[in-house]
């Protein structure tokens, strides 16, 4: 585990409820498309909009989906589950409750690692499948917020959008840590196909449950529920904050109370959105109108069997292979990355090498054109013929970075026509070399001079000298012995 | 005026007369349209009629050669949703609300070529056993206009009863069809828990009610029955009947052994019902049939965890009335004192006390001391039946322990009205069929034989029902009602 939160006596304790909207054609219970960002209350029927006499049928899709993210998370998946009514009165929520899961969710207990030297385990409770409520605008409000608003106006596009709720155990023990779990957890689903986990559309929301305790002990203090951070920064700065306030509570010898908080990123605040007082009772009980949802050990396995290579799978992987933490986790994260990197490794023999590649240039590449991996035009096979020509000793590093703009600027380009078409095979012939090595001593003495006088460093600008004057493509290994030896002799 | 005697004129002779061109179905739909406008103000069992609309309808069955049922009316329950057709539930608070689609037996009817006179009376929400709680006035009972046609379903009955109709759907949660068609000398079938799609039945408890017919004889209840019961893409707990709908005809009963649950009859029973009763017992000896005793000692607490579970289904189902989309909404400063107004305004008495009922059993603190108590003893009823159709084919009851009772007479004791379907509603809680058909008269008024059957046991209930029928003889169209009377 990175450095846990530990103030004054004090321990960080933190779980997190996620929430996954499903990326499936239609919602929850109704055929209705599952589209974000259309004309609003367009995608809207008898069912979503709880008409007299409409009936749920729940998504096969979703709950497959749902099965498969359980698995991947390392949930047990219990041979049934069941949906629950939990009611309220909302204008969000046409039906007045929301077709949910209690005691019997889809996903039962599970385990997820975060890896690496500092990694660590967090618990999973369940995670079970709700449809999403309608969304509310606030007219009026500032930022479509409630407060000083004159009216509201909804969107029932999103009502019945298929939501996977994700539960932890309070295993988190630091801002960072809730951070990096979650990332990782995302990049799970996301590489599972099962949701885009865009937090600033709102397909991916977390929830975090905070709370401060002596250290050493095994009791849990009063906690507080930190409401939908938009983002994983506002997830740490939002987690940090509330830790700082509830430590800053207990040390003035007050008491802290159970509420769920609202976090402003803009001011760096916290305000209650409701007490314990004003919880509400759910009134749940089992749905009528659906059936129980019953798995068969042999279709699981199938399922768990056709997952992908999944991002804490990768990160073991590619760490086994040789890459540093860092690198292995932004490549475990990143699907489209890995497998760009995979299908180069493959064509190129060395994932050291090619990682370096897909690490260096082509992700500045990747971030200055705002693509993903796959959209480049410097296809795995055409940055592999690139890296062979650096590998066979035709091109040097300088001349390869100028090969790779060639190749992005030109799809049509290929690296050795690049390079035969600009020249830039590398000088590494000892004649060649020793032409310009002694065009470059005759003109700078006082710096042979200077290294002969034992100040050894100055041969870095002797070989930046020999370099400029091959244009760049020089063998600079070869270049280097042999302008060592010349001083030397 | 058209030339057609409706009175006690069933489906399937009208079917007979349609293909046999004796009548067209727009002469048959007018018959129909003027027996409405000469009773219907007396009987007030139709909440919506669209002469223009069925006659319409009508016609279109007579432009084409249509199935075997092409043409002949019906009338629907007003909890059934129809598209562009008012659809009000008997409550203020879907007044003039009209749905965007059919409910899947609505649309099965029309597909087989049915022709809606219109829309019955019912009690709000399909909640009451008299049709009183209605809050567009009560429906009065064809053979004794003083008295309350049953309910929940009593329009659909009525309506027949009175000749205004040749059959009906009603819907039934605790004996909404069965307790309605015993008034009103009816066939009433309640079908198999998920054999009958509720997609577009406006929900009272989900895990109760089942869409049924109401007819004049078990032949018209089975070939309407064949009409509804399919599966459907839009009812998750519906899956169709196991085996075809089977048309039945009178028989023996050799070999059928019926157990009575005579601890149940003990109390509160009529002498006239128990007596009819009795003599249904003597008519099935002799039909060759055995009668052996069951026992179902945990029937008697079905009342109880009926009105538990119900109320807590009714209390979900009733939310979305709450004046944000449609039906009545009554303004109000923020949202949460609109919704109050709305549903204080639009709700009638008994549908709020069953909403408050089934909102406090799933409080928390008392959710298992209600709603888990009622769904383990709901456990222990269907235990019961189970347990008694290992020994017995079929189980013979009156449908109510009373005759219909005047207006007025329960709607002040809400328990004594709860009373009246105690033998039905234990049959809901174990999601099996029951049959209900007329037994004779109790001081002028029908008497009721219901046959309650294992799960998917339909055809067996309607070759039963179609061999007492047989021997009983009754005479469907009441007294006051008869031509000429
Ligand atoms: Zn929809």
């Amino acid at each position: 585990m990175s450095a846990p939160w530990q103030r004054d006596g004090y321990e960080a304790v933190i779980g997190l409820e996620i929430h996954v909207q499903l990326n499936t054609a239609s919602k929850m219970f109704c055929s209705c498309p599952n589209n974000f960002g259309d004309e609003p209350n367009t995608n809207v029927c008898m069912v979503c909009l709880a008409h007299p006499g409409a009936l749920p049928v729940a998504n096969a899709e979703a709950v497959r989906q749902s099965v498969r993210v359980g698995l991947a998370l390392g949930c047990q998946i219990p041979d049934v589950s069941e949906f629950s009514r939990k009611q309220y009165f909302y204008p969000d929520s046409p039906k007045a409750y929301q077709i949910s899961q209690y005691d019997q969710p889809l996903c039962g207990e599970g385990i997820f690692r975060v890896p690496g030297a500092d990694g660590f385990t967090v618990r999973l409770t369940r995670a079970h499948l709700e449809e999403d409520a309608a969304k509310m605008i606030h007219a009026g409000g500032e930022g479509g917020r409630i407060s000083g608003s004159a009216g509201s106006v909804v969107d029932f596009n999103r009502v019945g959008t298929p939501l996977l709720e994700i539960v932890t155990e309070p295993d988190i023990r630091s801002p960072e840590d809730a951070r990096r779990f979650l990332t990782l957890l995302r990049a799970t689903v996301i590489a599972i196909g099962a949701s885009e986990c865009d937090m600033e559309k709102g397909s991916l929301r977390a929830d975090a449950n905070v709370s401060i305790r002596p250290i050493g002990s095994t009791e849990y203090g009063t906690k507080t529920e930190l409401k939908n951070m938009n983002s994983f920064r506002f997830l740490e700065r939002g987690v940090e904050a509330e830790l700082e306030r509830q430590l800053g509570l207990v040390q003035a010898g007050e008491r802290i109370d159970q509420e769920t908080l609202h976090f402003d990123p803009t001011t760096g605040t916290l305000s209650s959105l409701r007490s314990k007082e004003q919880a509400h009772d759910y009134r749940y009980f089992p749905e009528p109108d659906l059936l129980p949802v019953t798995q068969d050990q042999e279709s699981l396995a199938a399922l768990a069997g056709h997952l992908p290579e999944l991002p804490v799978a990768r990160f073991d992987r590619l760490s086994e292979a040789g890459l540093v933490e860092a690198t292995a986790l932004v490549l475990a994260t990143d699907t489209g990355l890995a497998a760009y990197l995979d299908d180069l490794a493959l064509r190129t023999g060395d994932l050291k090498i090619a990682a370096n590649w897909v690490m260096g240039e082509l992700q500045a590449h990747l971030n200055a054109d705002a693509l993903s991996a796959v959209q480049s035009p410097v296809t795995p096979e055409r940055l592999a013929a690139l890296i062979a020509l650096v590998v066979d000793g035709t091109i040097n590093q300088t001349a390869a970075k100028e090969v790779f703009a060639a190749l992005v600027a030109d799809p049509a380009a290929t690296a050795a026509g690049v390079v035969q078409d600009r020249n830039l095979a590398q000088v590494g012939g000892d004649d060649a070399l020793g032409e310009i090595i002694d065009a470059v001593l005759a003109a700078h003495p006082d710096e042979v001079e200077a290294f002969r006088g034992g100040r050894e460093q100055v041969i870095g600008f002797l070989v930046g000298q020999c370099m400029k004057q091959s244009g760049g493509r020089a063998d600079a290994k070869a270049l280097q012995g042999l302008l060592r030896a010349r001083l030397s002799s | 005026m058209s030339g057609i005697d409706v009175i006690g004129l069933t489906a399937e002779r009208a079917m007979g007369m349609l293909r046999a061109g004796e009548c067209t179905s727009e002469e048959l739909t007018q018959a129909y349209l003027d027996r409405i406008a000469a009773v219907d103000g007396d009987v007030h069992a139709y909440l919506h009629v669209d002469a223009e609309r069925s006659l319409a309808a009508a016609r279109a069955q007579d432009a084409v050669a249509g199935d075997a049922l092409s043409g002949v009316p019906i009338a629907y329950k007003d909890l059934l949703s129809t598209k562009d057709v008012p659809t009000t539930a008997g409550s203020r608070i879907l007044e003039g609300f009209v749905p965007i689609d059919d409910a899947d037996v609505v649309a099965r009817g029309n597909e087989a070529g049915l022709v809606s006179l219109g829309k019955t009376n019912l009690d709000e929400f399909a909640m009451g056993s008299s049709t009183e709680h209605s809050a567009y006035g009560p429906t009065r009972n064809p053979w004794d206009l003083t008295r309350v046609p049953g309910g929940s379903s009593g329009g659909s009955a009525a309506v027949v009863a009175a000749g205004c109709a040749p059959w009906s759907l009603g819907t039934d949660t605790g004996g909404s069809i069965r307790q309605p068609a015993a008034f009103c000398g009816l066939v009433g079938l309640m079908p198999t828990y998920g054999t009958v799609s509720r997609f577009g039945v406006i929900a009272f408890a989900s895990s109760l009610e089942q869409v049924g017919p109401m007819a004049l004889t078990v032949r018209d209840a089975a070939l309407l029955h064949q009409v509804i019961a399919r599966d459907t893409d839009r009812d998750a707990t519906c899956t169709g009947p196991r085996e075809p709908i089977v048309v039945p005809d009178a028989g023996r009963l050799d070999g059928i052994t019926f157990g009575v649950p005579r601890a149940e009859l003990e109390e509160g029973v009529e002498p006239g019902i128990r007596a009819r009763f009795d003599e249904s017992l003597a008519i099935a000896t002799a039909l060759g049939a055995t009668i052996v005793d069951v026992e179902l000692p945990y029937s008697r607490h079905g009342l109880a965890a009926y009105y538990v579970i119900a109320p807590a289904e009714a209390s979900a189902n009733l939310s979305r009335f709450d004046g944000v989309r449609y039906g009545l909404r009554v303004d109000a400063p923020d949202v949460r004192s609109m919704y109050e107004a709305t549903r204080d305004a639009g709700f009638g008495p008994e549908v709020k006390r069953r909403i408050m009922i089934g909102t406090y059993a799933l409080s928390a603190g008392y959710h298992d001391a209600y709603y888990v108590q009622a769904q383990r003893v709901r456990t222990l009823i269907r235990q019961d039946f189970d347990t008694a159709f290992q020994g017995v084919d079929a189980i013979l009851l009156p449908t109510a322990p009373t005759t219909a009772f005047p207006i007025g007479a329960r709607l002040d004791d809400p328990l004594a009205m709860y009373a009246n379907d105690i033998f039905t509603l234990p049959v809901n809680l174990a999601g099996i069929p029951a049959l209900s058909l007329p037994n004779g008269l109790s001081d002028g008024l029908p008497s009721s034989l219901q046959i309650i059957g294992p799960a998917h046991s339909e055809n067996l209930l309607l070759r039963l029902g179609a061999a007492f029928e047989a021997e009983h003889a009754f005479d469907v169209v009441p007294p006051s009602m008869r031509s000429g009377a």
